[in-house]
């Protein structure tokens, strides 16, 4: 266990904007789902993230926005393990440092993520690809021998209901349309139980009806599930109304709600502004 | 829906009611049939099997397996291994060393332990690593262990440094290649240039005898039907689907919480397993292993068969291995000099024009028929609309 620990005050100033003021410093590391403090990383000497520091609680939504090259890809490659930073602090519901960790054990500690472009098992059906991503041993004997218990299907029922796809439970991945996987490779986020969910680009390319639909989606899963959702969509943004954070060439600029970023000079200067 | 999930999530037939009958069929043909006729009609008769055929019939066995176990780790994988005929030989040489243990006292120069090479070389006793070899269960457990270690040694140190694609290819042959140098040291012990023949029995068989002969073939095509239920076994569990989505999107399995290094060297080492017991069956059949079989080209060639018969479908590597080494049969009597280039054509067509393979002719000319049915329709539509 990590003993609770004082914040720097800007982390603090940042993570509290928009609570009540009540709580306000009692924030302890340790009752974060997700940690970063003094994080950079670096490739060919360009400062892809520069000393970032983001405090997400549990069972929150946060979105992150920022203009191209903020660093919002990068930031969730460290949190998943596929990129180490040079330096910082990543923990995990305030103790497991992922900075130690690969992509694997990052994800079977409950983390998962949704990739910008849709990446689903194209040759696999949907219910393939659920069975694949829901939770069960990982190991290549259990696999070998893996059966699918009455528990195990009815979280797939439930996701398969929860994501509207179960119309197409035996239709191939390959064949869904745009937003479809979209939805699949959400459900598969479901299924794999993951407590922390960090979705970039949810809705890119999805009619505004469908936009519409995984804004919803997403809001029933807060509270239950800490989400971090990466958008360029101002509108789904608005619809989401939850905590914004702002990142510009690496770190946080700004944070708040969405009235208090989109109000911020600063913001509006190196984004909204243009 | 319900119901319909419980389907899905039942254990999938190693085959269905078709694919059993037809593995039954084939199976009697081939373990039954094609013996009796060796047998039983007289060597006038135009039933009568000729005698040359069957150790053929069982090399073809053999390729089969190899096939299969390549297709198991491309098609399954995505691991396109060029270096299979390494495990095969090592088998192979597994088994020879055994062989040449049982000659006793009956080679050329009469040494009861010493094998003629290791005479011919003035060495005075039998190396550490051929200890051993003289037990048949002993020789079958280094068939085995010599190619699944190479595999798990190799496959551990590239799948974990996330050594993928075009690399592994080149990593396996150059695997294959360092060990084609290896073996054709005379110092190696293993024979040098000529490897090893001149086998006499194998447990206690004369090897040249047509009976054994049809023990090697039946042995072999029940191998073979045991090795592809094994491969059935595998694709079909959901470990079958972790390595489809480890050769589709391998980072994507990652994030997933699944170790493609466990996967993908859990499928490689049960692939060269195969691929040595196929080696092992070969050698009693041809009389001879010699460096050669650690040849890149004999590599290579592995992974045309699988292409030319259909990837990603085990039966389709099967016919591959068997309808190539057929024609390959055929023409190296007929017209050796044209071998290399129908093998190269074969390998160019099946990528340009038939990416599936052999198997996947049929889908594609379904495909092909059926497209040419819309577009006649719409040429009749445009017609009609042009004659009002």
């Amino acid at each position: 266990m990590r003993p609770a620990m004082p914040l720097p005050s800007v982390l603090v100033e940042n993570a509290t904007a928009g609570l009540a003021p009540e709580v306000v410093g009692k924030v302890r590391v340790s009752d974060t789902q997700l940690y970063l403090d003094g994080v950079s990383v670096s490739f060919d000497g360009f400062r892809a993230i520069n000393n970032l520091a983001l405090m997400v609680a549990p069972g929150e939504l946060r979105t992150i926005i920022g203009p191209n090259g903020a660093g919002k890809t990068t930031m969730m490659d460290i949190i998943t393990g596929k990129t180490k930073p040079d330096a910082g602090e990543v923990l995990f519901a305030g103790r497991v440092d992922l900075t130690k960790l690969d992509e694997v054990a990052i994800a079977n500690l409950g983390i998962g993520r949704k990739f910008q472009k849709p990446t689903v098992f194209e040759n696999l059906t949907v219910f393939e690809n659920f069975e694949l991503a829901l939770k069960s041993a990982r190991g290549a004997w259990k696999t070998l021998l893996g059966r699918l218990n009455s528990e195990a299907l009815d979280r797939i029922a439930w996701a398969l209901d929860t994501v509207g796809l179960d119309t197409k439970v035996e239709d191939i991945a390959g064949s869904l349309s745009h937003g479809q996987k979209q939805w699949l490779e959400i459900g598969m986020l479901l299924v794999q139980d993951t407590q922390l969910i960090l979705l970039d680009e949810p809705v890119a390319g999805m009619t505004d009806a469908e936009t519409k639909q995984t804004a919803e989606l997403i809001l029933t899963l807060k509270g239950e599930r800490t989400l971090v959702v990466v958008e360029h969509d101002m509108e789904f943004v608005r619809d989401l109304g939850a905590k914004v954070t702002v990142l510009h060439e690496g770190s946080v600029l700004s944070e708040g709600t969405v009235d208090h970023v989109q109000n911020d000079p600063r913001v509006i200067e190196v984004y909204l502004g243009r | 829906m319900r119901n319909q999930l419980e389907t899905l999530a039942k254990p999938r037939p190693l085959l269905d009611r078709k694919g059993w009958a037809a593995f039954l069929a084939i199976g009697f043909v081939l373990i039954v049939l094609v013996p009796l006729l060796n047998i039983l009609p007289g060597r006038g008769s135009a039933l009568h099997l000729s005698d040359y055929l069957i150790p053929l019939l069982g090399k073809y066995a053999c390729y089969a397996i190899l096939a299969l176990s390549l297709d198991l780790v491309w098609g399954y994988a995505g691991i396109l291994s060029l270096g299979h005929g390494a495990f095969f030989a090592l088998g192979g040489y597994a088994m020879g060393m055994y062989l040449m243990r049982q000659i006793g006292t009956r080679g050329v120069y009469g040494h009861p332990e010493l094998p003629d090479f290791m005479v011919f070389l003035n060495w005075k006793e039998l190396p550490w690593y051929w200890q051993g070899f003289d037990s048949f269960p002993f020789a079958m457990l280094m068939v085995l262990l010599a190619p699944g270690i190479l595999a798990l040694v190799l496959g551990w140190f590239a799948f974990r440094s996330r050594v993928t694609g075009v690399y592994i290819s080149i990593v396996t042959q150059a695997m294959t290649f360092a060990l084609l140098l290896a073996f054709f040291r005379n110092d190696m012990g293993f024979g040098g240039n000529n490897g090893l023949t001149d086998f006499k029995d194998i447990l206690g068989f004369p090897i040249q005898a047509p009976s054994t002969r049809i023990g090697l073939y039946v042995v072999s095509v029940i191998v073979l039907g045991l090795c592809f239920l094994l491969c059935r076994f595998v694709t079909q569990s959901k470990l079958g689907r972790v390595l489809l989505a480890v050769r589709d999107a391998e980072s994507r399995v990652r994030f997933l919480g699944y170790s493609p290094t466990a996967a993908k060297l859990f499928a490689f080492v049960l692939s060269a397993l195969l691929a040595g017991i196929a080696g092992a069956l070969y050698v009693p059949q041809v009389g001879i292993i010699n460096p050669g079989e650690f040849s890149p080209a004999n590599s290579i060639e592995i992974a045309i068969w699988v292409a030319v018969g259909g990837r990603g479908t085990l039966y389709g590597a099967i016919l591959g291995g068997v309808v190539i080494n057929l024609v390959k049969t055929w023409l190296t009597g007929a017209a050796p000099e044209l071998w290399l280039f129908v093998l190269g054509g074969l390998f160019i067509a099946s990528t340009l024009l038939f990416p599936k393979g052999i198997v996947g002719m049929v889908g594609q000319w379904k495909a092909w028929r059926d497209q040419k049915k819309a577009y006649a329709l719409d040429d009749k539509a445009a017609a009609q609309k042009g004659a009002e």
